[in-house]
C-alpha cells in the first residue's frame, strides 16, 4: 500500500505540474509549521524523510538532540486550491521521527497516533466532529480593541454580504481539500461565525482542523479581513468554542449505541462519559490552553462552567444530542468546553484517554443534571456533587501537574514542556497591570 | 527460461513438485517486498499464488504485484472451493485460477497457456462516466475537463466504483476490495470517503455516488433504470 501511495503522489506531482510541496507538521502549542521542498526532493523525502533542526520548533528537541526526521504521510497529500494555477503547490502532513526511526515523542501527531492505537487494541476507532466558532475583524492594530465588521464603516458593502461571501468561499475551499462541511451559520455575537465539520476518524480530523484554521484565515486575508480563533476576543459577548462530538466505533457498529436504553446510550458510552467527567479538570489545561480561554468559561455566555452531563442542557459540560430514531451511527456525546485555540492532536489524545479510563475501570455514570446550573448556588451544587471546571490557566495547570492520566497520554516530553511553557505564560500574565485595575483603583485608592 | 514468482514461502509441497516436474524455473517469495528484492533484471515472467494457507496475505500480495508501475503478469491463483467467492470483484488481480486440491496436469496446462499468450495486461486507459474521466495510467481525474484533485484513497474508491457502474456495494465489500484486508479502520471509513468524494465532485455531480439505504453505495444509475 505504501509503495502505491508514493507512486500516486509522485505521478500526481508530475501530471499536475506541482512546483512546490509543503511539508506540514504541528508544534506542541498547536501552531502549524511548514517547510517547502521541490518535486526533485520529493521521492527521497517520501522514502527516507527530511532531516531538520528540531530545536527551532517550540516544544521539540532540546539542543543536544536537535535533529529530527519529517516523514510525509502520503495519504494526506493534497493539491492546494489557492495560489497560482500555473505554479501549483501541494501539501502533505508529516510524522516526526527520531533519527533512529522511532516516533519522536515531542510530535503531537505521533502522540495522537499512539493514543489511537491504544483504543484500537481495545477494538475502538475514535471519531470526532467539531463545531468551530471564530470571529471576523478588521485587521487588528496593536493594543486596540478588535473592530467587528458591522462597525466603523469598515466595508462599504453591507456586512452580511461580505461575511456571507467569505463563509461560502471558505466552505468551497474546505470541500476541495477533503473537509466536508455539515452546517455553517452566523453566530450570536457580532462578526462571529460557526462551521460544523462532518465526523471522521480522529487523526484525519486533527489534520482537518489544522487545515481549517489556515483556510479560514487565508480566505479572509484575501479580502483584507482578519479571522481569529482567540477564545474570548470581546468582553460582554459570547466567546468562540469548539464543541467536540465524540463517538467510538467497533469494526462495524457504533459502540455508543444500544437499543435498550431510553437515551440509546450503551454501557460503553456511559463509562466513557463518566471517565470524561471524572478527569475533566485534569485535561482542561490541554483543551483550554490560553490565559484568555478562561474568560470564555464563565456563566451567562453558553459556555460550560460545571462538570456535569445531561441529555439536553447547554449549561453542562457534556450534552447527549438526540439522534434520529434508528440512526445508530449518529449516537454521540458533545464535549463543550474546548476552544478553537487548542492543539487538536493533544486535545483528542487526553479526551480519549479519559474516556477509555472510564471504560477500563467501569466508572459509574453520575446522575443527569438537567436543571439550569447557573441558577443554583454553591450549596445546592455541592449537594448534587457537581464541581466546577478550573477557573484559570493557573488552576488548570495545578490539577494537570498531578495527573498520571495526562502524563501518560501526552508522554513525559510534552507533559513537562507544556507545563513549563504554560507556567511562564501565567507568570507573565500575572505581572500585567490591566485597564480594569487602572479604571477601578487608580483614582479611588 | 524466465523466473516465475511463487507465493507463499515455502510453497505447498505439491505445487513445488508440479512446477519442478514441468520444468519451470521458480522462486518462492513471502511478501511483495521479497518479490521486489529477488526480481530478475528483466522482471518476473509471471506468478503463481496459492491462497489456501493465508488468503488475506495472498490477495494483498496479488494486489501489490498488480499495482506496481510494471504489473506482474500473468498471475495464476490457486483457490479452494470455499474461496471461489473471493474471486468476485478481484478480476484485475489475477489472469486465471485453478481449484485446489489441483490436478498437476491442469496447473501445468493453464500455466503453459498463460505464458504462451505472453499476456500483456489488458487495461482500459480511461474510465468515463457522465462528465467524469479517470485516467488509470496517470492517476488523473477530471470532471467536465477540469482537474479533480483527490487523495490516494479517494482516487482508488472512485476508480473502483466507476469501473462497476450501476452495481450496489456494501461497505464491507468496498473496504476489503479498495482498502484491502491490511486496513483496520472499520467500515465507517467508507462513509467518510464517500462524503469527501461527494463534496469534491460538487453539487451537480455529488449524486453520482448514491446511498442505497441499509445496503451501501452505488455509482451512477441503477442497472434496472430506477
Amino acid at each position: 500500500m505504501l509503495e502505491q501511495q508514493r507512486d500516486y503522489v509522485l505521478r500526481t506531482v508530475e501530471e499536475r505540474g506541482v512546483r512546490l510541496i509543503r511539508l506540514w507538521f504541528t508544534d506542541v502549542l498547536g501552531n502549524l509549521k511548514s517547510f517547502a521542498i521541490s518535486p526533485a526532493e520529493l521521492e527521497n523525502a517520501l522514502e527516507d524523510g527530511m532531516t531538520f533542526d528540531g530545536s527551532s520548533i517550540d516544544g521539540f528537541s532540546r539542543i543536544q538532540e536537535a535533529d529530527v526526521l519529517a516523514i510525509p504521510d502520503a495519504n494526506t497529500f493534497e493539491v492546494l486550491p489557492w495560489g497560482d494555477p500555473k505554479a501549483v503547490e501541494a501539501r502533505v502532513f508529516c510524522d516526526i521521527h527520531n533519527l533512529d526511526g522511532t516516533p519522536f515523542e515531542g510530535d503531537p501527531r505521533q502522540v495522537l497516533r499512539r493514543n489511537l492505537q491504544t483504543a484500537r487494541d481495545q477494538g475502538f476507532n475514535f471519531y470526532v466532529a467539531p463545531d468551530i466558532e471564530f470571529f471576523y475583524f478588521a485587521p487588528p492594530e496593536k493594543g486596540q480593541t478588535p473592530v467587528t465588521l458591522d462597525e466603523g464603516g469598515f466595508f462599504d458593502l453591507t456586512t452580511t454580504d461580505v461575511a456571507g461571501t467569505l463563509r461560502k468561499e471558505t466552505i468551497r475551499t474546505l470541500e476541495t481539500m477533503s473537509i466536508p462541511v455539515e452546517y455553517s451559520f452566523h453566530e450570536d455575537s457580532p462578526s462571529q461565525h460557526e462551521i460544523d465539520l462532518r465526523h471522521t476518524d480522529a487523526l484525519s480530523m486533527a489534520d482537518s482542523i489544522m487545515t481549517f484554521r489556515l483556510v479560514v484565515k487565508e480566505v479572509a486575508a484575501k479580502q483584507g479581513v482578519h479571522a481569529t480563533f482567540m477564545p474570548k476576543p470581546l468582553e460582554g459577548v459570547q466567546g468562540s468554542g469548539m464543541h467536540l462530538h465524540l463517538s467510538l466505533f467497533g469494526d462495524e457498529q457504533n459502540a455508543f449505541y444500544t437499543d435498550d436504553d431510553p437515551y440509546n446510550l450503551s454501557p460503553v458510552a456511559k463509562q466513557f462519559i463518566a471517565g470524561l467527567l471524572r478527569h475533566a479538570a485534569e485535561i482542561t489545561a490541554v483543551t483550554n490552553q490560553t490565559v484568555n480561554s478562561y474568560k470564555r468559561l464563565v456563566p451567562g455566555f453558553e459556555a460550560p462552567v460545571h462538570i456535569s452531563w445531561a441529555r439536553n442542557n447547554r449549561s453542562g459540560l457534556i450534552r447527549v444530542p438526540i439522534a434520529k430514531r434508528g440512526n445508530a451511527s449518529a449516537t454521540r456525546i458533545e464535549y463543550r468546553s474546548p476552544d478553537p485555540a487548542t492543539n487538536p492532536y493533544l486535545a483528542f489524545s487526553v479526551l480519549l484517554a479519559a474516556g477509555l479510563k472510564g471504560i477500563a475501570e467501569q466508572y459509574e455514570l453520575p446522575a443527569e443534571a438537567d436543571a439550569n446550573l447557573f441558577e443554583m448556588d454553591d450549596a445546592a451544587l455541592t449537594k448534587l456533587g457537581i464541581d466546577t471546571l478550573p477557573q484559570s490557566l493557573s488552576d488548570s495547570l495545578k490539577v494537570m501537574e498531578k495527573s498520571e492520566l495526562v502524563k501518560e497520554a501526552l508522554g513525559d516530553h510534552i507533559f513537562e514542556w507544556f507545563l513549563r511553557n504554560k507556567r511562564t505564560e501565567w507568570r507573565q500574565y500575572k505581572t500585567h497591570v490591566s485597564q480594569f485595575e487602572l479604571n477601578r483603583y487608580l483614582r479611588a485608592l | 527460461m524466465d523466473l516465475v514468482a511463487v507465493f507463499p514461502e515455502p510453497p505447498p509441497s505439491d505445487l513445488a513438485r508440479t512446477l519442478d516436474l514441468a520444468g519451470y524455473r521458480w522462486k518462492a517469495v513471502g511478501s511483495a517486498d521479497d518479490a521486489a528484492r529477488h526480481e530478475p533484471p528483466n522482471g518476473w515472467a509471471g506468478a503463481v499464488v496459492a491462497c489456501d494457507q493465508d488468503p488475506e496475505g495472498a490477495w494483498a500480495f496479488c494486489r501489490a504485484l498488480r499495482k506496481r508501475d510494471t504489473p506482474v503478469s500473468p498471475l495464476l491463483v490457486l483457490v479452494s472451493g470455499g474461496q471461489l467467492a473471493d474471486l468476485e470483484l478481484r478480476d484485475e488481480l489475477f489472469d486465471d485460477f485453478c481449484l485446489t486440491p489441483f490436478h498437476p496436469v491442469e496447473v501445468e496446462a493453464r500455466l503453459r497457456h498463460l505464458l504462451f499468450q505472453g499476456f500483456a495486461q489488458v487495461k482500459t486507459e480511461t474510465i468515463e462516466y457522465s462528465g467524469l474521466a479517470l485516467n488509470v495510467e496517470t492517476y488523473q481525474a477530471t470532471i467536465e475537463g477540469r482537474p479533480l484533485d483527490l487523495t490516494y484513497m479517494e482516487y482508488e474508491l472512485l476508480k473502483f466504483l466507476a469501473q462497476n457502474p450501476g452495481k450496489v456495494f456494501t461497505r464491507e465489500i468496498l473496504l476489503s476490495r479498495v482498502w484491502g484486508y491490511e486496513y483496520y479502520g472499520g467500515a465507517r471509513t467508507v462513509d467518510v470517503h464517500v462524503r469527501r468524494l461527494r463534496a469534491k465532485l460538487g453539487e451537480e455531480q455529488a449524486n453520482l455516488i448514491q446511498t442505497v439505504r441499509s445496503v451501501g453505495y452505488r455509482f451512477g444509475q441503477s442497472r434496472w433504470g430506477s
